[in-house]
């Protein structure tokens, strides 16, 4: 079966809906089939990728460190729209801390997420076989 | 709903028998969990169990059992970062029966 390149786009806030828990593990099972996996985080979808966050109040599970697994499921380019971010008064350090191993640089961690502009995020969603809109 | 005794306490199981409640887990569970799939537990099994409850603790999931395969590798060793060594300890999948005995929710993705 040819590999094909699969986006996740991400546009909506973590709990509230079941949206981005439903991506996530869509995510954690498509990269257990060693598919071409990116994420994109735009709009409000930017909110799911803070630090610290703490669902106590909600009654939901905090789902979030497991997106630190991601790299364990070599999944290494996660996208993050900076005007999204900006729209919002964040930046790159108020987002967790995602990092894969480069096998080909003696396991050297590698930051996952790249910030990118709205028009390379264009470029980015142009270039993959399938995009999932979550 | 089933459920499994342990020293005298019922605790409740889904109908695939994994438990309901991983704050329920005991050693003593994981010993009855293990009979129920005909695993009897050494040292070596009590190795991936604890490292799948401590891998659960920091990332919420479950691991696929490749991702659990290279994790062991890197923490164990290589000698036990492979298919054929967690399945000679763990017969009907490393992924599926270790984290039954381990308390864990079975894993996402798992076929």
């Amino acid at each position: 079966m040819a590999t094909k390149k699969m986006l996740y786009l991400n546009r909506r806030a973590p709990y509230g809906s079941v949206y981005a828990l439903e991506s996530l593990e869509v995510v954690l099972i498509g990269a257990a089939f060693e598919q071409d996996v990116s994420l994109a985080f735009i709009d409000d979808g930017v909110f799911q990728l803070l630090k610290g966050q703490n669902t106590a109040a909600v009654g939901m599970k905090n789902f979030s460190p497991t997106y630190k697994a991601l790299g364990d499921y070599d999944v290494r380019k996660i996208f993050v729209e900076k005007e999204s971010l900006d729209a919002r008064g964040l930046n790159r350090d108020d987002l967790l801390d995602l990092t894969y191993e480069d096998e080909n640089e003696g396991y050297a961690e590698k930051d996952s997420i790249q910030v990118v502009s709205r028009a390379d995020m264009a470029g980015i969603i142009e270039q993959n076989d399938v995009v999932f809109s979550f | 709903m089933s459920s499994i005794e342990v020293a005298g306490k019922m605790m409740e199981t889904d109908e695939e028998g994994y438990l309901l409640n991983l704050a329920e887990w005991t050693e003593d569970a994981a010993k009855v969990l293990a009979a129920a799939e005909n695993v009897n537990m050494t040292d070596a099994h009590w190795e991936v169990i604890n490292f799948l409850r401590e891998y659960y603790d920091e990332y919420q999931i479950a691991p696929a059992v490749r991702v659990l395969t290279k994790a062991i590798g890197k923490k164990l060793g290589p000698e036990k970062g492979n298919s054929k060594y967690l399945y000679e300890l763990f017969p009907y999948g490393p992924a599926k029966q270790a984290c039954k005995i381990a308390g864990l929710p079975k894993p996402t993705g798992c076929v």
